[in-house]
Formats: C-alpha cells, sequence, structure tokens
C-alpha cells in the first residue's frame, strides 16, 4: 500500500467517523464537530489528489475551505450557544417546536 | 335653487341639521328648525298654489337625470298641478302645526332632537312621493315614508313591543310593495316610461298593450299596504306605539292616505280598470265595515282612532272604486283635518293623565280641559257626519256615489257604507262620552295631576277643529274636476239624493243618541250587553283574530321552515357540514403528511445521506 492510498483510507475513515457521529450523537457540539470532521476528511483526500497529479491548485482549494468553515463555525457556535441558552440542554431533539 | 325642489329639500335640511347636531343645539334651537323649514315649506307651497291658480298650468320641475338607458331616461321630477298642490298643501299645512304641537308633547323626552329628525325626514319623503313626476320618484318616497314611520314607532325602543310594532308595521308593507312593484315593472313594459302624466294620457288615448285591470290591481295591493287595507290593514293600529303626534301625522292624516293619493293620481288607469275599480270599492267597503266594528269595543283611545282611520281610509277607497276620485280626496282631506284634531286632542288626554290611554279609566274630563273637550268634541261631530262640520259634506258625497255612481254604484254597496257611517258616529260618541262625559273613573292620583295643555298644544287644536268645522266647504271635488271628473251618476237615482242627505244626517244624530243612551250614568247597560252579547264582543275585542290567523298561516310555516330546513338542514348541515368537511380532510391529510416531519435532526441528516449515496450510485451507473 503506498502513501496515496494510505491517506485515501484515512480520508474516507475520518469521512465515515464523522458521518456517524453527525448521525448518532445527541449533542449539538459534538455534531459540530463530526461536522468538520467530515470536511477535513474531504479536504485531506483533495490534497491528496493534489499530491498526486503534481498541481497546486487542490492545495490552495483546501485554504480557501479552511477560511469558509471557520467563518461558518464562528456563526454556528453562537447559534448553539443561543439555544442552549433558551432551553438549557444541548439536545436537538428539544427544538421540535415547529413540529407538526 | 326651483321653487319646488326647495319646498322638498328643506325639511331634508331640517333633517340633517337636527340628525347631526341635534343634541349639541339645545332644545329651542332644534324647534326653531325643526319647525320652520316646514313652515317654510308650507308658506313657498301656498305661494306655487297662487302661481298655479294664476297661469292654470301643472309646473314641471326636472332635479336631476338618474339614469339614461337607450331612448329612455329616468328622471326625478316634481310635477305640480292641482292634485299634488291640495296634498302638498295638506302635508306642509298639517305638517307644520303637528310640528308646532309635538315641541309640547315631546318636551320632556330625552330624544327630542331625533324625533325632530325623523318628523323632518317623513316630510321629506311625503313630499317626494305626492311631487314626484314619475311613479320611481313616488316609489321611492313611498319607502321612504316607510322607513320614516318604522322608526317613528319605534322611537321609545327601549320598549320591545314598540319595536316588534315598527318591524310589523315595515314588513306589512313590504308585502304590498312587491304588488307596486310588479304594477311598476307592467307599466314600463307596455308603454316605455313611469311618468304619471304620460300614463294617464297613454291609457285615455287608447288601448294600450297590457291589461289596466292586472296593472291596476298589483297597484292596489300596495295601496291595501300603505294605506292599512284588508287584508293588510294589521299593522296600523299596532303602530299606535309610536308618539302620539306621529300617529297624528302619518297614521291618519297624510302617509296612509299615499295609497288614496296614487290611485286618484292614475285616475286614467283606473277609469279603463273596471274589475280593478270593483275590487278597490269592495274592498274599501269590507275594510270600512270590519274596522268600524272592532272601533266600537276598542278600550285604547289610540286604537279606537287607529280603527276609526282604517275604516275612514276604507270610505276613500270606495270613493275611489267608484270613479269619484275628487270625492275621494275631499275626505282625504277633511280627514286629515278631523282625524289629526282627534289624535292630537287624544295627545292632550294622555298628556293630561300622565301617560294613561285606557278610556274606561276616564271620564268626567269635559270640565278639566276644557279646550282638549270643545276641540275633540267638535272633530268628533266632524267625523260623525253631523252638519255642518267637515266630514258631513265629504261622507254624504261618497254615500251619494256609492249608490248612484255609473261606475259601479248600487244599492248594496251604499247600504254597507251607511251601516259603517252609523257605526262611526257611535264609537266616535262612545269615545267622546266615556273619555270626557259622566262621572270621573280616574285613579286618584292621576286625577290630582290633571292640567290642561300648554298653548303650543291646545293652539293647534284650536286651528285644527276650526278647520275640521269648515273644511267641509273647500268645494275639492269642483277644484279637482279638470284632473279627475266626477262619474256620471244613474238617471233612476237623482230622486234620492235630497233623500240621502236626510240620511246622512240622521245616522250620525243616531249614533250620537245611541251612544249618549248605552253610556250615559253608571254604565250598567253597556256592561249587560258586553254580558248578553259575549261571544260577539270576544270576537270583535279579538279583531276577528287575524293576528292570530296570520300567524298560524304566516308566521309558524315561516318559522318552521326557517328552523328545520334552512337552518338545520341548509345552514347546519349543507354549508357548514361542507366547509368543517374539507376542514376535516385537510386536518387528516395534514396528519398523514405531518409523519414525515419527525423533527429528528439525526434522521434528516441519515436520510440525506442515504439521498447523495443513492444519487452517487445512479450517477455513476449511468455514467
Amino acid at each position: 500500500m503506498d502513501k496515496a492510498q494510505l491517506l485515501l483510507s484515512l480520508a474516507v475513515a475520518m469521512f465515515a467517523i464523522g458521518m456517524v457521529g453527525v448521525i448518532i450523537r445527541r449533542n449539538v457540539l459534538v455534531m459540530l464537530m463530526c461536522m468538520e470532521l467530515m470536511l477535513n476528511g474531504v479536504n485531506l483526500s483533495l490534497v491528496t489528489f493534489a499530491h498526486q497529479s503534481g498541481t497546486t491548485v487542490g492545495a490552495v482549494l483546501v485554504f480557501l475551505i479552511f477560511v469558509v468553515a471557520t467563518a461558518e463555525i464562528a456563526i454556528a457556535i453562537p447559534i448553539v450557544l443561543m439555544l442552549v441558552k433558551r432551553k438549557q440542554t444541548l439536545d436537538p431533539a428539544a427544538y421540535t417546536d415547529l413540529k407538526g | 335653487m326651483q321653487a319646488l325642489t326647495l319646498i322638498v329639500i328643506l325639511p331634508l335640511v331640517g333633517f340633517l341639521i337636527n340628525g347631526l347636531a341635534g343634541n349639541k343645539l339645545g332644545q329651542k334651537a332644534v324647534a326653531v328648525i325643526g319647525c320652520g323649514l316646514p313652515i317654510l315649506s308650507f308658506a313657498i307651497t301656498v305661494s306655487m298654489f297662487m302661481l298655479l291658480m294664476q297661469t292654470g298650468e301643472a309646473r314641471i320641475e326636472t332635479v336631476y337625470t338618474w339614469a339614461t338607458v337607450g331612448e329612455t331616461s329616468f328622471e326625478i321630477a316634481l310635477y305640480f298641478d292641482r292634485l299634488s298642490a291640495v296634498m302638498t298643501l295638506i302635508v306642509t299645512g298639517i305638517g307644520s302645526l303637528i310640528h308646532i304641537y309635538s315641541i309640547g308633547y315631546m318636551k320632556e323626552d330625552a330624544s327630542f332632537a331625533r324625533f325632530f329628525a325623523y318628523l323632518n325626514l317623513f316630510l321629506f319623503f311625503m313630499l317626494l312621493l305626492v311631487l314626484g313626476r314619475s311613479l320611481l320618484v313616488m316609489f321611492v318616497g313611498w319607502e321612504g315614508v316607510g322607513l320614516a314611520s318604522y322608526l317613528l314607532i319605534g322611537f321609545w325602543f327601549e320598549d320591545p313591543v314598540n319595536a316588534k310594532a315598527g318591524k310589523k308595521a315595515f314588513i306589512t308593507n313590504r308585502v304590498g310593495d312587491a304588488g307596486f312593484l310588479i304594477g311598476m315593472f307592467l307599466l314600463y313594459n307596455a308603454l316605455g316610461t313611469l311618468d304619471l302624466d304620460r300614463i294617464n294620457s297613454a291609457f285615455l288615448a287608447g288601448p294600450v298593450a297590457v291589461s289596466a285591470s292586472l296593472v291596476g290591481v298589483f297597484l292596489f295591493i300596495g295601496a291595501t299596504g300603505k294605506s292599512a287595507q284588508i287584508p293588510l290593514h294589521v299593522w296600523l293600529p299596532d303602530a299606535m306605539a309610536g308618539p302620539t303626534p306621529v300617529s297624528a301625522l302619518i297614521h291618519a292624516a297624510t302617509m296612509v292616505t299615499a295609497g288614496v293619493y296614487m290611485i286618484a293620481r292614475l285616475n286614467g288607469l283606473y277609469l279603463h280598470a273596471p274589475e280593478a275599480s270593483t275590487l278597490v270599492a269592495w274592498v274599501g267597503a269590507a275594510t270600512a265595515f270590519f274596522a268600524a266594528t272592532v272601533a266600537i269595543v276598542q278600550t285604547d283611545i289610540k286604537k279606537v282612532l287607529a280603527y276609526s282611520t282604517v275604516s275612514q281610509l276604507g270610505f276613500m277607497f270606495v270613493a275611489l272604486g267608484v270613479g269619484a276620485y275628487g270625492v275621494a280626496v275631499f275626505h282625504l282631506l277633511t280627514h286629515a283635518f278631523f282625524k289629526a284634531c282627534l289624535f292630537l286632542g287624544a295627545g292632550s288626554v294622555i298628556h293630561a293623565l300622565s301617560g294613561e290611554q285606557d278610556i274606561r279609566k276616564m271620564g268626567g274630563l269635559a270640565k278639566r280641559i276644557p279646550v282638549t273637550f270643545w276641540t275633540f268634541a267638535i272633530a268628533t261631530g266632524a267625523i260623525a257626519g253631523l252638519p255642518p262640520l267637515s266630514g258631513f259634506f265629504s261622507k254624504d258625497e261618497i254615500l251619494w256615489f256609492a249608490l248612484a255612481s255609473e261606475r259601479g254604484g248600487s244599492v248594496a254597496l251604499m247600504a254597507v257604507m251607511a251601516v259603517t257611517a252609523l257605526m262611526t258616529a257611535f264609537y266616535m260618541f262612545r269615545l267622546l262620552w266615556l273619555t270626557f262625559m259622566g262621572a270621573s273613573r280616574m285613579d286618584h292620583e292621576v286625577e290630582h295631576h290633571v292640567h290642561e295643555s300648554p298653548f303650543s298644544m291646545t293652539g293647534v287644536l284650536m286651528v285644527l277643529a276650526a278647520l275640521a268645522a269648515v273644511g267641509g266647504f273647500i268645494p275639492i271635488p269642483h277644484f279637482l274636476e279638470p284632473i279627475a271628473p266626477l262619474p256620471k251618476t244613474l238617471e233612476s237615482m237623482q230622486a234620492y239624493h235630497v233623500p240621502l242627505i236626510g240620511l246622512a244626517i240622521a245616522l250620525g244624530v243616531a249614533g250620537l243618541v245611541a251612544a249618549a243612551f248605552v253610556y250615559r250614568g253608571d254604565l250598567a247597560l253597556p256592561k249587560r250587553l258586553r254580558e248578553s252579547f259575549s261571544g260577539l264582543h270576544a270576537l270583535l275585542s279579538g279583531k276577528y283574530f287575524i293576528d292570530e290567523l296570520y300567524e298560524n298561516l304566516i308566521q309558524r310555516p315561516l318559522h318552521w321552515i326557517s328552523e328545520k330546513v334552512f337552518l338545520n338542514f341548509g345552514d347546519r348541515r349543507l354549508f357548514d357540514g361542507t366547509l368543517n368537511g374539507m376542514a376535516r380532510l385537510a386536518n387528516a391529510s395534514g396528519g398523514v403528511l405531518a409523519r414525515v416531519q419527525t423533527g429528528s435532526l439525526h434522521l434528516y441528516i441519515l436520510l440525506v445521506m442515504i439521498g447523495s449515496f443513492l444519487a452517487l450510485v445512479w450517477s455513476w451507473a449511468h455514467g
């Protein structure tokens, strides 16, 4: 198994762990962290493919994604904080007020 | 502004001022405006009347073009000829007098301004009715006076009885109005115009595309509503729930004669409608007779006068039915004088007795309120037909034409009217005797407070009594001859002309003597009579149970249908059921669809992932 295969397996594993985490965990913060894990799994695969093809475009794109992800988290965390302030819990099942 | 328009508009101005700002103006200003404008109207009417006498030409004023449909246009036009001149004089003249009387009568009432506003509104519509050139304008006035009548009958609406009487008057009139409308449609369909003068000349000129009798009967149905003839007479006695000046103005002198005026106005049509005329005559005779019998046993002073009004209107319709239109208007005029005087006199009595209306609790008032007594007595003599008071002349003419007119006069008709005239004299003198003569039967408390009315009331009574006394010398039938010629009389009856006058006098005197004999002393005789004819008495004081008949025949079935068919089936089951069913359907389908929206974030993510995965697989497979 060469280096690229190893890295891609790692990327797939990170994505899968993140996805399972989002689906099964009942803590909003953990879910956010798992989402980051998924994102970084994708990033890793992007960098790997870029390295393999010998271009720098993929690496540059990853930096752009980092910036966007940071901004996204900067909004997501305050929203979570506000929600927690209201209901004193991190369980997303508590926020089903609009359910018919 | 043109003069006729001004006559009509002035009371409307009074209505607007008193109706909108009356409460802020204070009683004095309200009275000045409320009475001043009708008096001004009357003054203009008099000057227009003088002008009419000089020129002799009918005056037409077009106020406004309402609508233009193809070739024809509907105009609000006013028409002033001899007939409408007489009516306008009665309406504004008697109307002004009753307005003045009301100042004293309504002094204590909290809704003083509202009362005058309504009275002025009534005058406006009544003037529109009598001055309107076309049936359409007349109909607007016709409905308007109905509205004013409704408002004034229910003037003291806090008492549900009064409000109910107002509704009854309005609804009963609607039945008649339907007939009036159908008559109008038929006329417009056949002639293409609704102008009264054109309708008359069209019928006089020759054959018309519609049966005059058919139109005549439909219009007469309208007249039975407004003028309280059988079978739509039931509202008028109940209308006495209104203040007494209203009863005098609307339910005796002016509004209820609208039907008489309408038929007299359309005499060209009715001359060519012998069947309709016969119906008019006999319905009038029947109404006159039955109303008179009921009036004999009534115990409420205003109810007696109400039935007497119904009966006298019957007299007028008899005159109309035999083609003596001028005579009908003559009786309309004299009736306006003496009946207004009687009602206002009754109002004065009620005022003096602090609201008591039961004649069994009166008696002996002649010396206590002498002005009221004497004016009431003169008016009673007039209605009973004692010469030389006004009622004698008009009633004698009606009897004569009922007997001898070539257009449907007969001995039978005359006999019914003669008996009715006798009953009229009897019940009126009974009323006079029970109210003013004999010993007092008043409550002690009431008797203590008896007082003559203020001059604003007694003055009006004196003027009306004077008119009731000499009004018979106004030669109305002759005056109206150019518009409505009197019918020819049968040769064979000429010999009875003079004896008939003797008969008329004899009937009046007989009524007087009989009433004086029966109701003298301690009233033992009427009590004995009542006991020995108890069945008849119950029938009469129950007013032939016509109200009960209508209730069982019309009101109950209507109520039943409304409740069972329209409310329970139609409204509740059909409409509400459909709507509720649709709502339930939406609710149920929503419930099913709502299950998809679990609110569980994890499930959503799982589904998104599965979806993405399937999309990837699909794109790979089809790549």
